[in-house]
């Protein structure tokens, strides 16, 4: 059990005709008819036709969703969140264990992977907590959860503030070769912020959190990971001096990945003017300088994870004053379109980073299989449209949520198939 | 004015000077007559809607709906349904089933108003929302400033104190500027909010930089909100370099306080005694530039919703 999906239906066998065949990890970029045959890759084969206007990818891989299961089934579950990935092209989701209980070992790891065996709609993997009901004091049962099947480890939502422990679950973590993946945050500098902290939370009033919460504590993660030789996977980086700090640690011979989220990279905290809640996030949305740092580092590829950090929440609790709604937003079904419409259509960010950022590279990170597009691979695909404009429209999202910080953005690249684990996930109305 | 009045930036320069004109005009004598009542808002009806504690604010808004002869209904938050977990969005919609034609709200977050106005066809008055705006305030402050000084073109006013959580000081430093003031703030980095320069304003460490100004206008230490955080060495070691005395102000200098004043911290005893001060009439300016308001965002608003067609729109997602 490292990634389970449930087995709905017959695989599928179909041939996908004369779309545009991206896949830079099996160096394909070609028009080509492709052929699947109970769920296997059968043949990649020139295309005859003219060209659709469509883009046939590698399948997403998620390494930061909360499917908030068990514990607020009212705002997602395994079935709805793994609908809403599908929908969103990603065939491999890994889920955080900040739900409640808390996984923090390995019966309620079991209990979860035996839901997604019978609900799931694409592969789900499971993140096992750092420590004990994420309180920072005692290691979880790392290695029962290990030999369940986990991918990595997170205290996802906090930051693991105990060095000590830091150190150990870096050691815990290395005996079976899997990252910890870190929430940075240094909780005595963000304070009681809620947004952003400059000149926008000084004109609205709002206290801000520094970027200095998250780069302080990136530079001490990172040095403790260095020594102890742990892999570390940095999530939601946000700010510049945190990938000044990647790439020290990097150059000092460190195994760092990282990941931004879509909001980080496409949005600014001048979006919180509107003190709307749907752009209340932690860590929050940055300055503009921030904001291109990230696309020239996703660019570069020092940013070789993009990553949604979906996060669920229900309507109610989002439609309050600013102050006191909870943070996180939704990103799993609008990742694609406004990645590629924000930062690949307008020459930023070329269409083989985002590709490998939201396919390959978090696969490899978390040792998942990568989707490829080649004969005798399982199906692991998406095929989007990149023609059409569309309005992203969260009222029409299968998740069951809708604190979406894209609500009534413009985009190209729906997501018009999925497919996932050799299965159909995903199919849209348009196809 | 507009619909509500959320934020000072709701007005332009020319609308803060006709709103303080209706003050001047047509309420500041009232209040020195016997009768002290005028049936211009008779059958309207005003909810002050307090989720903050408030002397000078709800008493003012209060006799200034009463004197303008609505019925004017205060709600305190904490006797309230608010008390028992219903959102303000609930709440709203409640009160707004009474058909209120205003409500003024102080609230502990910043939007609360804007965020209220989305469920109600009642005009929505920022009375304080945290650490964001209080635009009455700077109304009266002007007002004060106004009648003290004539135009305020090209006055210097140093704002002193506790910046950081002040929302008199975000709504001055726009209102200020507005009428053409020049504004400098005066307090330690620490109570200093990050990013202050995009407020347009100057900045100074010491006090020696109310030399020269018009106006020194005082802030409240909140330390209510200082626990724990350690924004002073000590409140002592503050006092002794922050603290306005009658040493500081020079002659022609005003010094204006929002209150509630804290003497001996931020003001000296002697100097809160003291003519220098105007912190009485900017109380009583309170009155009658609340009642302009009250007055004018009924009458500006020309077809005001009828009470039973209040709309409320967009009830569902926000933004």
């Amino acid at each position: 059990m490292t990634a389970t999906v449930a087995k709905r239906g017959a695989k599928a066998t179909l041939v996908i005709r004369d779309a545009r065949v991206f896949d830079p990890a099996s160096g394909v970029d070609a028009r080509a008819d492709v052929t699947i045959e109970k769920g296997i890759i059968t043949a990649v084969a020139p295309a005859k036709g003219k060209g659709t206007g469509r883009l046939l990818l590698p399948g997403f891989v998620d390494l930061h969703t909360h499917l908030r299961s068990p514990g607020r089934e009212d705002e997602e579950d395994i079935a709805s969140g793994t609908l809403a990935a599908a929908a969103g092209g990603y065939v491999t989701i890994c889920a955080m264990p900040n739900t409640d209980p808390v996984v923090d070992n390995a019966a309620v790891m079991a209990s979860l992977a035996e839901v997604a065996e019978s609900e799931a709609h694409v592969r789900v993997a499971f993140i096992g907590s750092i420590s004990r009901g994420l309180k920072g004091e005692h290691l979880s049962d790392m290695w029962d959860m290990a030999a369940a099947g986990a991918v990595a480890f997170s205290d996802d939502g906090q930051p693991v503030f105990d060095a000590g422990l830091l150190r150990a679950a870096f050691q815990a973590a290395l005996t079976f070769d899997l990252p910890l993946s870190l929430h940075c945050e240094d909780l005595d500098l963000a304070g009681a912020g809620v947004m952003n902290e400059g000149g926008v939370s000084a004109q609205l009033g709002l206290a801000g959190i520094p970027c200095t919460a998250e780069s302080a504590d990136v530079a001490r993660a990172l040095e403790i990971a260095l020594y102890e030789r742990g892999r570390v996977h940095i999530a939601h980086v946000s700010c510049a001096r945190s990938l000044a700090a990647i790439r020290a640690a990097r150059e000092a011979g460190a195994a760092v990945t990282c990941e931004a989220t879509p909001h980080h990279l496409l949005l600014t905290d001048e979006a919180v003017r509107r003190l709307d809640a749907n752009f209340k996030m932690n860590p929050p949305l940055r300055g503009e300088e921030d904001r291109q740092a990230l696309v020239a580092a996703l660019a570069a590829g020092e940013i070789d994870c993009i990553a949604t950090d979906h996060a669920p929440h229900a309507g109610q609790e989002k439609e309050a004053p600013f102050e006191e709604a909870p943070f996180g937003v939704i990103g799993l079904e609008s990742a694609f379109p406004v990645l590629y419409t924000g930062l690949v259509e307008p020459g930023e960010v070329s269409l083989e980073a985002l590709v490998s950022a939201m396919s390959t590279n978090p696969a490899r990170a978390f040792n998942l299989p990568a989707p490829a597009i080649a004969e005798g691979e399982e199906a692991n695909l998406c095929l989007v449209d990149i023609d059409e404009e569309f309005g992203i429209e969260p009222e029409r999202f299968l998740s069951k949520s809708r604190n979406s910080a894209f609500a009534g953005s413009r985009a190209r690249g729906r997501v018009l198939m999925t497919i996932a684990a050799g299965r159909t996930a995903f199919k849209h109305e348009k196809l | 004015m507009n619909r509500n009045l959320l934020s000072i930036n709701d007005l332009s320069r020319e609308e803060i000077e006709s709103v303080l004109g209706t003050a001047a005009k047509d309420f500041l004598e009232l209040s020195k007559r016997d009768i002290k009542k005028v049936p211009t808002l008779r059958g309207r009806t005003i909810i002050n809607l307090f989720y903050e504690k408030s002397t000078r604010t709800s008493t003012s808004f209060e006799l200034a709906g009463k004197r303008l002869s609505a019925d004017v209904v205060n709600v305190r938050a904490g006797s309230s349904a608010a008390g028992k977990g219903e959102s303000l969005k609930d709440t709203t919609l409640t009160l707004n089933a009474y058909r209120p034609d205003i409500i003024v709200l102080r609230h502990p977050h910043v939007g609360a108003p804007a965020f209220v106005s989305r469920y109600t066809g009642a005009h929505v008055i920022n009375a304080g929302d945290g650490k964001g705006e209080h635009p009455t305030q700077c109304l009266l402050d002007i007002f004060s400033l106004q009648r003290e000084f004539g135009d305020l073109k090209g006055l210097k006013v140093a704002i002193v104190g506790d910046v950081l959580h002040s929302r008199v000081a975000r709504s001055n430093i726009s209102g200020f500027k507005k009428m053409g003031m020049k504004v400098i703030l005066v307090a330690p980095p620490s109570l200093l909010p990050r990013g202050v320069e995009s407020l347009g304003a100057k900045v100074a460490h010491s006090l020696d930089a109310l030399a020269g100004m018009d106006v020194i206008y005082l802030l409240r230490m909140q330390r209510e909100r200082h626990e724990g955080a350690n924004y002073l060495p000590s409140m002592r070691e503050y006092i002794s370099n922050y603290c306005v005395g009658r040493r500081h102000v020079a002659k022609g200098q005003r010094v204006l306080h929002p209150g509630p004043i804290n003497r001996g911290v931020e003001i000296e005893s002697a100097l809160a005694d003291s003519e220098e001060n105007m912190i009485l009439q900017q109380v009583e300016a309170g009155l009658a530039v609340r009642m302009a308001v009250l007055y004018r965002i009924i009458v500006d608003n020309a077809v005001p919703l009828a009470a039973g067609e209040a709309e409320v729109r967009n009830i569902q997602a926000v933004g």
